[in-house]
């Protein structure tokens, strides 16, 4: 399809000397003060981050060093919370669970890239109906996603198991088998945040210039060499956004475990997470001082994560 | 997923943020006629709705300038927000509450006394179910006016234990009758897919409660402090749960999780269902209502359910706290519950005002409910940290139930951390 641009050819450019889209030089301005007036409109959502954001932060800090009564009223009890989570088997499961979790939905953004490549193939008819279909399970409210996923993972009436039967395979019941359940909550995590990778990496790879490719095929490269040459380097910088908020995503997960695992499943205690866990001791068992400790894990975790990630990103990242 | 983290902190400050603004003293003036107030009335179940909004008409007619506003917040929700609310002493004035979270409240001065109802005589405790009253007592005081109760009885599906040839069950049945019947039905009928008996096992009080009981064991001891579960009555109780699961006569726990206990019912799936009042409404609209039907529980020791109600309580922080408790008692008056029984909404506390509830499905026998209340209920096991001791159960017994474990084990692990428990409130 190129060919069609043959123009090109005679001109033999480097395309190194092209005008570069994806990202727009940065104009320099000179530093100076611009008044008051900035402070006074990021006023009201600064006002919005510290009071709803910072302050809980430092709260729940203070709780987690705490033994917090039912109604209120704490008593200062030092590193006691923390000591308990040490010895708590199933805060360290919940850790790896997180952890499993985080890892599928991260496998998922691979495949978004290649999805979202074949999406934006030029003269796919219909391709803003792919990307729709593609982003609703990203819209769509975890609980009614849950709800339909239970009836598919159903053990002895779901569809999954009845496909699996056609070629002889008994299939486990996913959801409430240790092991099993976690790993089908993360496939539908995957799933479902599949569509927001590709939004964003779609974006991308509009941005790369068509002159790449053109260049690219005269020298000879195969379009499997494209990919990982081209089209791979210069979307990095979006999947360096697409892997932070995943495992930011994957660390929080809650709801979607909530509802697909139900109340009565035998492999609950197995298959928690640690937003799971922080939210039982909260709110079912009134252990505030202790939840709020494990909130701290999870803040201080994400913490961590997102930090390395960034430290990383010198190492495989291109901005153009 | 990605809100739950910045909310929960939230919701604690917001809980500590508010506890510093205390409520204005209450007004401790008679109430009367004249009486002006706004209260407010919190409750969790939207189909009580209508019932309520007419016992709300009925009182204005004698305190037409008390203003009533039902503050309706889903199951899910309620306790959570309940806590938080009374952590910043911003409680309804008039709530409802149950079993299991009444200690904690009471226990906290949370809730305003019915000494004085009592002592007046705008209540008489004898006109409602003893073990009730005792319900919602706490060291010997009466906080909360019974309002409701449920029992749990055994229901049947005639159809499917003719076509197994198996008797219909009655007030004679013992373990052993159950469990020969429920085993016919899943060996009979299993090329459909159909089985003996499903149940909740979470949670005790639709099974293994009443099996614990009528096994002469008990959850809880009398006083509170320590756990039953090393009763080898207690483990008979549970055992009897495990094996029926083993023989094939229930799904298997996997099973109940992947499609609940209710559903199976519905569905004409199992025979038999172990389930209390609450499941009427939703029996008595099932697909296959016409078929089913309820008898008294199997017996073993001897007869035995738990039983379970709701009651009203006022907060011992409310501004208009005569003005609530003269709707507190209001709502356990012969004529509010009368209503309530006649709008199909709950079955009364109040003794003698269920007849219209009886009748409200004609083709179940819903007196087997007040048979069991009025011979042989005993009370939900509850102490003042009830939740730290069921998400234990919850957390165990699973693996007693599905064979993982031998039941004898699970309930002295279970009996163990109980007591551990126990011993922190």
């Amino acid at each position: 399809m190129t060919l069609r641009t043959g123009s090109a050819v005679g001109e033999s450019r480097d395309p190194a000397d092209l005008p570069v889209p994806v990202a727009t030089t940065p104009q320099k301005k000179p530093k100076s003060f611009d008044g008051y007036w900035p402070w006074l409109f990021v006023l009201p959502t600064l006002l919005g981050v510290l009071g709803f954001y910072i302050w809980p932060i430092i709260q729940t800090g203070y709780l987690s060093f705490t033994e917090t009564g039912p109604f209120g009223g704490e008593e200062f009890v030092g590193i006691d919370n923390y000591q308990t989570m040490l010895a708590d088997g199933n805060v360290a499961q919940a850790l790896i669970n997180t952890l499993i979790y985080t890892v599928i939905v991260l496998a998922g953004i691979p495949i978004a890239l290649l999805m979202a490549n074949l999406v934006n193939q030029p003269g796919l008819r219909f391709a803003s109906f792919y990307r729709v279909l593609f982003f609703m399970p990203y819209i769509a409210m975890p609980t009614a996603v849950a709800l339909v996923w239970r009836m598919i993972y159903n053990g002895d009436f779901g569809i999954l198991n009845w496909m699996l039967s056609l070629v002889d395979i008994d299939g486990p019941y996913w959801t409430s088998t240790p092991g099993f359940a976690i790993v089908s909550v993360g496939v539908v995590g995957m799933w479902a945040s599949l569509g927001f990778g590709i939004i964003i990496l779609g974006a991308a790879l509009k941005n790369i210039s068509p002159e790449y490719y053109e260049a690219a095929q005269l020298d000879g490269a195969t379009k499997w060499k494209q990919f990982t040459s081209i089209t791979v380097p210069l979307v990095t910088p979006s999947l360096f956004f697409v892997t932070i908020i995943s495992v930011i995503n994957g660390f929080q997960l809650f709801d979607l475990l909530y509802a697909i695992m139900g109340q009565y499943n035998p492999a609950l205690v197995q298959s928690q997470s640690l937003v799971y866990i922080f939210y039982n001791q909260a709110f079912i068992q009134n252990d505030k001082g202790y939840a709020a400790a494990i909130g701290m894990v999870i803040l201080v975790t994400i913490g961590i994560v997102t930090f390395f990630q960034f430290r990383m990103q010198k190492k495989w990242v291109n901005y153009v | 997923m990605r809100k739950i983290t910045r909310l929960a902190p939230l919701a604690l400050v917001a809980a500590l943020a508010l506890t510093s603004c205390s409520a204005p003293a209450a007004s401790d003036e008679a109430v009367t006629a004249d009486s002006a107030a706004s209260i407010s009335y919190a409750i969790w179940d939207e189909n009580q709705i209508p019932a309520l909004e007419a016992n709300i008409a009925a009182f204005n007619k004698i305190y037409p300038k008390i203003e009533v506003k039902i503050d309706i917040t889903p199951w899910a929700q309620y306790f959570t927000k309940l806590q938080t609310q009374a952590s910043g002493d911003t409680l309804p004035d008039v709530f409802w509450m149950n079993g299991p979270n009444f200690q904690l409240y009471a226990a906290n001065d949370q809730l305003e006394p019915m000494t004085d109802l009592i002592d007046d005589g705008d209540v008489d405790p004898a006109n409602y179910v003893e073990v009730l009253n005792d319900l919602y007592s706490f060291d010997g005081v009466q906080y909360g006016m019974p309002k409701d109760f449920d029992t749990v009885a055994l229901w049947y599906n005639k159809a499917i234990l003719s076509e197994a040839g198996v008797a219909i069950p009655d007030e004679t049945w013992t373990w052993d009758d159950f469990a020969t019947a429920a085993k016919t039905v899943s060996d009979t009928l299993a090329d459909q897919g159909v089985y003996g008996v499903a149940t909740g096992l979470t949670g005790g009080q639709e099974g293994y409660y009443n099996t614990i009981l009528q096994a002469g064991g008990s959850i809880l001891s009398e006083d509170g402090t320590s756990s039953g579960y090393d009763d080898p009555n207690t483990i008979r109780g549970l055992q009897f749960w495990a094996d029926l699961i083993a023989d094939g006569s229930s799904p298997n726990l996997q099973q109940l999780s992947d499609t609940p206990h209710n559903a199976w019912f519905t569905s004409s799936k199992t025979a038999f269902f172990w389930s209390g009042t609450w499941s009427v409404a939703e029996l008595a609209s099932a697909s296959n209502t016409l078929d089913l039907n309820v008898a008294p529980l199997p017996q073993d020791e001897k007869q035995a359910t738990v039983i379970h109600g709701l009651a009203n309580v006022v907060s011992a922080g409310s501004e208009h706290k005569s003005a609530a408790q003269a709707f507190q008692a209001y709502l356990g008056s012969e004529e509010a519950q009368t209503l309530q029984a006649e709008m199909g909404a709950a079955n009364p506390a109040f003794i003698g005002a269920g007849q219209a509830f009886l009748d409200s499905v004609e083709h179940f026998d819903l007196e087997v409910f007040i048979d069991e209340a009025d011979n042989y209920a005993y009370p939900f096991p509850i102490s003042k940290d009830t939740a730290a001791w069921t998400t234990i159960e919850n957390e165990l017994l699973p693996q007693a139930f599905s064979g993982t474990r031998t039941v004898e084990d699970v309930a002295d692990e279970l009996a163990t951390r109980m007591n551990e428990a126990l011993a922190k409130e």
